[in-house]
């Protein structure tokens, strides 16, 4: 338990340090976000009708650059290497940067939200559910986000492989989250935010276990 | 990881099975009653689907087994696997395609199946790119069986946000409804391509192990 | 001592025996556990230096030590300070590593390597890109582990360095053992015996 303490005191320091590329970050989604409203037209009620799926588009796509440069520094210079052999548990290190990653996600998205109100006139009452939906996203990104950016920061093409890799991987996590949104946006006169809820939340729970049970496999030698 | 001549047999086995059972279903079986000619293809979707889903499951048995074994012969069993796999599943898509156009007048409906598939293909599809990219060959096994078991793990979560995702839009519409006289021929290609696959699962396995060897030579 | 020409596999070696890497073939022993059934007692017992720093770049010299100390228990983190100014790093040790001399992140690598009590001490080259007074700091803390009798394997190709402080030593050649025996004895490659 101590380890992923001191993981995770590693994780969010490291992010602390690196706080100047989140801004980087942020204002590459916002810019997709802009994109997407080009792409798609100034018709404001079509804007309006598509902006959860536009938020959650930036929100994936920004998290390939999140997620690749949470382990930078891990193989710069085999740092994650000296931790394993001091020994620290690789699972402790997983969660403390899957959690790391999660969060950071979760503020990303979170920072978007402005964004899409303004560009798509598109907004909600249901802040706190919002957020909610917003962090079960970030954290069903993160998972294995973070276990395949660990796989393809040793290989090569790595650029290409983390995307390639997880898209497929996490679209039940945009489905939902889109709905989600979505209803929460524009009402939800079926009752249906619970069902897409508890989809994302399954999601979490199946994939933090697995990749939290696989990482050592993928780190170690 | 002996050569042998038994996939070559299995392979002329099921390529036989497969004329056969093809010809019987796309011209001798009686035309079906609404859907006409169009739905004959259910004859090769069918068996196609199946042996889709066989093939990737024999991957994540592959997977498991190279993970917690020490043996490289199931890493190249598994290479086998995901190719037969991938090939397979994006043969049922444009197999879905196909049916569709004529049907509903889309070349894609979103059918939850199908939706699937097309998202396997670029699951699985993905994790023989890792295998190109990766040069260690302990490593690409290691990485392409937690992958493997990820993406598995993961297809029924899919198919049922997906079924979820599109259930406000339209019913099933998928070539899947069969007359219980039509079976025949409908089984003869379902072994025809189980034979086919293998015997191709095989060959290809071989192949991966003999350039592993090569490569830790 | 292990020495041997650049590619003869000196590195590998050191990782190998620090379960960094695995051995397609064979086994071996480190303080007292099998490298592939006993891996945690091993890493447990072992500190490596290698190639590569194992630093963070975005972090402080000192955060950098507080962060593997908090893997390694109260005992290691209280000798963060003294390593710091063993080290000649305390003047700098807010500042981020990655404004650091190739000098200076060597010795901060060794300050990290030497924070855990480890029986057997692995060092990958230790001396390069030290400069004169690295040297001294870096012969005094081997002096340092010898007295308290760890086992020390220092991988080098400066016969010199070796020589002196080295009880017995091992040429590589092309990944074989080409030669072994008291340190004192060895000579440049080539020289007769």
């Amino acid at each position: 338990m101590s380890h992923l303490a001191a993981a995770l005191r590693k994780d969010l320091l490291l992010h602390w340090r690196a706080r100047a590329q989140v801004v980087a970050v942020f204002a590459f989604g916002a810019a997709a976000l802009l994109l997407f409203s080009f792409a798609v037209g100034p018709e404001t009620t079509v804007l309006r009708e598509q902006a959860a799926g536009f938020l959650w588009l930036g929100l994936l796509l920004s998290s390939t650059l999140t997620l690749a440069e949470s382990f930078h520094a891990e193989t710069e210079h085999r740092a994650l290497e000296a931790l394993l052999l001091l020994p620290a548990s690789a699972r402790a290190l997983y969660y403390a940067k899957a959690l790391a990653n999660a969060l950071a996600l979760f503020a990303l998205g979170a920072a978007l939200v402005p964004v899409m109100v303004v560009l798509y006139d598109a907004a909600t009452p249901r802040i706190p559910a919002l957020l909610g939906i917003i962090l079960l996203g970030a954290a069903g990104l993160s998972a294995p986000g973070t276990l395949y950016a660990a796989m393809t920061s040793q290989a090569r093409a790595r650029q290409t492989l983390l995307p390639l890799l997880l898209f497929p991987l996490v679209v039940p996590v945009l489905l939902a989250a889109v709905k989600a949104t979505s209803l929460l946006i524009h009402g939800d006169p079926m009752g249906q935010l619970r069902a897409w809820t508890l989809l994302l939340v399954c999601f979490n729970v199946i994939h933090w276990s697995l990749c939290g049970l696989l990482f050592d496999r993928v780190v170690e030698d | 990881m002996k050569e042998s001549r038994v996939p070559y047999g299995l392979l002329a086995l099921g390529l036989a099975l497969l004329v056969w059972g093809s010809y019987w279903g796309l011209f001798l079986a009686p035309r079906e009653a609404y859907m006409g000619d169009v739905q004959r293809i259910m004859y090769v979707h069918v068996p196609t689907a199946w042996n889709a889903m066989l093939a990737l499951t024999f991957a994540f048995a592959c997977a498991l087994l190279s993970l917690f074994r020490d043996d490289p012969v199931w890493d190249a069993r598994l290479e086998g696997a995901l190719e037969v796999g991938v090939v397979l599943s994006a043969l049922l898509c444009m197999q879905g395609a196909i049916w569709a156009k004529p049907t509903w007048g889309v070349w894609w409906d979103w059918d939850p199946r199908l939706t699937t598939t097309a998202v396997l293909v670029f699951a699985f599809g993905g994790i023989l790119a890792l295998r190109e990219f990766v040069d260690d060959p302990v490593k690409r096994a290691t990485w392409s069986a937690v992958a493997a078991i990820i993406a598995y793990v993961d297809v029924p979560i899919v198919y049922f946000s997906v079924k979820w995702w599109n259930s406000l839009h339209q019913t099933q519409s998928s070539p899947e409804t069969v007359s219980r006289a039509f079976h025949w021929p409908l089984r003869i290609n379902a072994f025809g391509m189980l034979f086919l696959m293998c015997g191709l699962i095989s060959l290809r396995a071989r192949l991966a192990f003999l350039r592993r060897e090569e490569e830790t030579a | 001592m292990v020495t041997g020409r650049n590619g003869s596999g000196k590195s590998t070696l050191l990782r190998v025996l620090a379960t960094a890497a695995r051995a397609d073939r064979g086994t071996a022993r480190v303080a007292g556990h099998d490298i592939r059934d006993a891996r945690g007692e091993v890493r447990r017992r072992v500190a490596l230096l290698g190639h590569d720093s194992g630093l963070y770049d975005g972090l402080s010299a000192r955060q950098n030590l507080d962060v593997a100390a908090g893997f390694l228990g109260p005992a290691a983190a209280a000798r963060v300070g003294a390593l710091l100014r063993d080290f000649g790093l305390a003047d700098r040790a807010g500042d981020p590593v990655s404004a650091f001399s190739a000098g200076m992140r060597k010795r901060l690598a060794l300050a990290r390597t030497l924070l855990k009590d480890a029986e057997v001490v692995l060092l990958d080259e230790p001396y390069g890109e030290l400069d004169p007074p690295g040297f001294r700091l870096l012969d005094a803390a081997l002096d340092a582990l010898q007295a308290r009798g760890a086992t020390v394997l220092l991988a080098t190709h400066l016969l010199e360095h070796g020589r002196q402080g080295c009880d017995s030593a091992i040429v590589l050649e092309e990944g074989r053992l080409a030669w072994s025996g008291p340190a004192r004895d060895l000579r440049e490659p080539g020289a007769a015996p």
